[in-house]
């Protein structure tokens, strides 16, 4: 606490800048750079801070806060080693779009650039994965920072900031009567488009009045802007199939009959073949990535394309686009669907679409998502397990592999915020974290974290915060052994010659692990145990690890290879599988 | 092809280092890149020559827009603009071939700025292509060393 009432610290500065903005909560770990900022938290009653284990689950834990609530997720950790332990979870963000602050202690303005100890350059680090970063020179600057800081991070295409604070100016101190908060915030050099220019929702119109095999190809846009309703209300009106991204899982109801569920790599065979066959694609909040396009100059060759999106370097990036439509996908829909209502009303949706939702009905039939049953534990199987005992309402984290591919496959979500992975930079290690900063911004829910054996080694060690904060989520490891991602590309493509992907002799017993962390520990070997131990561990109400031992040989299907274009999609092969 | 590019920016901290990390970050190349402050106080005026396909140079102005401190981005190829670049040539200048030097000068309105019993330094101000002239006529004299500013530019109205 400040030894002066009429002066203000740096410190204290932060504190009130903070909860200006509505923040509860801040994922941390402290050091020496930061003493000054921990020694005001030792006295703040209305801000949490969340002690993590390893800086990088703290910022995830704020990624997975954020991709939760829609607000902006606060991490705050120190200089050097610090900062540098935080650059896959800023580098993450960024690469899904998601708002979160990072705060960097930083050594004294006077000895930056001096090879100080634990000195890092972070901004010259994070500067090609952060939306924008600052170096705080001066305490009066400060406030001002922390709001253009909030406001770059939350508006336009979301993405992370970094702001550094040097140990001298977080000591610094103003008078108090010279601090106050801004009320608004002025970047003539930033003034993100909001609205669609009406001309082009216009043309959008006039090709949704033509088309005759629409499909709505939705994607974490969606969940960003929140979108959701305009979307369904878009789909249902002129009865065009939805397919998501992986980013986009949520934006539309997975249940919903028009949904075709995701597209792409690892997507629907039917998914695929409506985009492929389609003749109007609306792209909404997506960005043609290169994991749904497959080989891009065999994507979508038959139709128009409306692309709505508020980044317009996204737009004609990697495709041609008929109809860009820059703007907040939200806001575009209104407008859209209002002109719809207006100037399509003569119009029979369901009679133009029959015959072409009669051929997506044929499609589904054709190639359903399946996998062999023959007496072994399928990882498909635990997680249909797990979406049926929470009713597929949970909030649902995954790290990066085949169990994030079947967890996306056979978890359908209704709503959107529920469902949190790591898209763009596909981080191992990611949804444990997560999985935490979701509980604190979401107590009463059941929050499952879906690990593989490799993954779920990444940030562990976050178990230990989980414990002491009482965050009861449940992490269902779909342990095959394997890195199993890796294992199937290195059968199909490199003669199964399996390099470095084998775990057995290098796992610990999660059972043992979660105890002695002070948690729960279960081990499913059989089918019928599977239930069983989801419905205890969510009624214990305690961090768990449940170890899902599953067969080690199942592959993700279905299959675009790396290379080949999505309408050559590899099917769930009949049960007498080759190797 | 080649485009230049005029950028204006906030003059801030860093500003420079996201503009050129921008590029080469994403593969496109820089072939002049100069920034000075203009009249408003705070605000730096950028030039930047690059080359690439319309698609590339698409996404390079997209992306150029999309960096928080930059205000503005014209690509002057879409305009009428002038361009200009100074270049400070050393060249040997050994008593047989000063007059030719000399005269080249002379042609090109160019100076001497500096004179040595066995070197000259000249100054050349003019179009891209001037300065390639004068280069490629002084070329076989002897250059010792050559700086250059590159490109700066501004639109007709």
């Amino acid at each position: 606490m400040s030894q002066s009432k009429e002066k203000i610290s740096g410190a204290q500065i932060f504190l009130e800048c903070l909860k200006a903005e509505g923040v509860d909560t801040i994922f941390g770990y402290p050091g020496g750079v930061v003493l000054k900022l921990y020694d005001e938290l030792y006295f703040e009653r209305n801000i949490r801070h969340v002690l993590v284990k390893h800086e990088q689950g703290g910022v995830h834990a704020a990624d997975g806060y954020a991709r939760t609530t829609g607000k902006v997720g606060v991490a705050l950790v120190t200089s050097g080693p610090g900062a540098t332990n935080a650059v896959t979870g800023i580098a993450n963000a960024y690469m899904d779009s998601i708002p979160i602050l990072v705060f960097t202690g930083q050594v004294p303005t006077a000895l930056i650039g001096n090879d100080a100890f634990q000195e890092a350059d972070i901004i010259g680090i994070t500067r090609p994965c952060t939306k924008h970063s600052y170096l705080v020179k001066d305490v009066r600057d400060l406030a001002r920072i922390i709001k253009e800081a909030f406001f770059i991070a939350a508006t336009g295409r979301p993405g992370p900031v970094v702001v550094d604070l040097p140990k001298d100016v977080l000591m610094g101190e103003i008078p108090r009567a010279a601090f106050h908060y801004p009320e608004e915030v002025n970047i003539r050099s930033y003034k993100p488009t909001v609205k669609g220019a009406v001309t082009q929702i216009r043309k959008a119109i006039t090709a949704i009045k033509r088309a005759h095999r629409p499909v709505m190809y939705i994607g974490g846009g969606v969940v960003l802007s929140n979108a959701h309703e305009q979307v369904r209300e878009l789909a249902e009106v002129t009865n065009a199939p939805v397919t998501p991204t992986l980013m986009g899982i949520g934006g539309f109801p997975g249940s919903h009959p028009l949904s075709l569920g995701m597209l792409g790599m690892h997507g629907t065979w039917y998914a695929n073949m409506a985009v492929h066959h389609c003749d109007l694609l609306i792209a909404i909040g997506a960005r043609f990535d290169d994991r749904v396009t497959g080989k891009i100059e065999q994507f979508a060759p038959h139709c128009k394309i409306i692309h709505i999106d508020i980044d317009p370097t996204s737009i004609r990036k990697n495709v041609r686009v008929d109809i860009p439509i820059v703007g907040d996908v939200r806001e575009v829909l209104v407008e859209l669907n209002e002109r719809l209502q207006v100037e399509a009303i003569e119009i029979d949706w369901l009679e133009k679409h029959r015959e072409w939702n009669e051929q997506i009905a044929a499609w589904k039939r054709e190639q359903p998502l399946r996998y062999a049953e023959d007496g072994k534990l399928k990882p498909q199987y635990v997680i249909q397990q797990i979406y049926e005992v929470t009713g597929g309402d949970a909030i649902i984290t995954t790290e990066v592999g085949q169990h994030q591919m079947w967890a996306a496959q056979y978890y359908l979500f209704d709503q959107p915020r529920r469902w949190v992975t790591s898209g763009g930079l596909g981080t191992m290690g990611f949804g444990f974290p997560a999985a935490m900063g979701a509980q604190i911004a979401h107590p009463d829910k059941v929050v499952i974290d879906i690990a593989g054996d490799g993954s779920i080694q990444m940030t562990i060690q976050e178990m230990a915060t989980m414990v002491e904060y009482g965050l009861p989520v449940i992490t269902c490891i779909i342990n095959n052994q394997y890195l199993g991602m890796v294992r199937q590309w290195q059968t199909m493509f490199y003669e199964n010659h399996l390099s470095a992907v084998d775990l057995m002799g290098g796992t610990p017993d999660f059972v043992k692990l979660a105890e002695a962390y002070g948690g729960i520990g279960m081990r499913v070997t059989k089918k019928e145990e599977v239930r069983p131990a989801l419905e205890e561990a969510i009624a214990r109400r305690r961090p768990c690890l449940i170890d899902f031992r599953v067969d080690r040989d199942e592959d993700v299907y279905p299959m675009v290879p790396a290379g080949a274009a999505n309408v050559d999609v590899i099917p769930q092969p009949d049960p007498v599988v080759h190797r | 092809m080649r485009h230049t590019i005029a950028v204006l920016v906030e003059n801030r901290f860093g500003v420079l280092a996201r503009v050129a990390g921008l590029f080469s970050g994403r593969g496109y190349n820089i072939e002049s890149l100069n920034v000075a402050e203009t009249l408003e106080p705070g605000v730096s005026h950028m030039t930047i020559v690059t080359s690439g396909e319309d698609h590339i140079i698409e996404q390079i102005t997209k992306q150029l827009n999309k960096q928080i401190d930059v205000i503005k981005v014209v690509d002057l190829n879409d305009k009428d603009f002038v361009d200009r670049e100074m270049a400070l040539i050393k060249i040997h200048a050994p008593a047989d071939l000063r007059a030719e030097a000399l005269r080249i000068v002379d042609i090109f309105r160019a100076k001497v700025i500096d004179s040595s019993p066995k070197h000259y330094s000249i100054e050349v101000t003019g179009s891209r292509d001037k300065v390639e002239a004068i280069i490629n006529l002084l070329r076989p004299i002897g250059i010792k060393e050559i700086v250059r500013t590159g490109s700066v530019a501004l639109q007709r109205n």
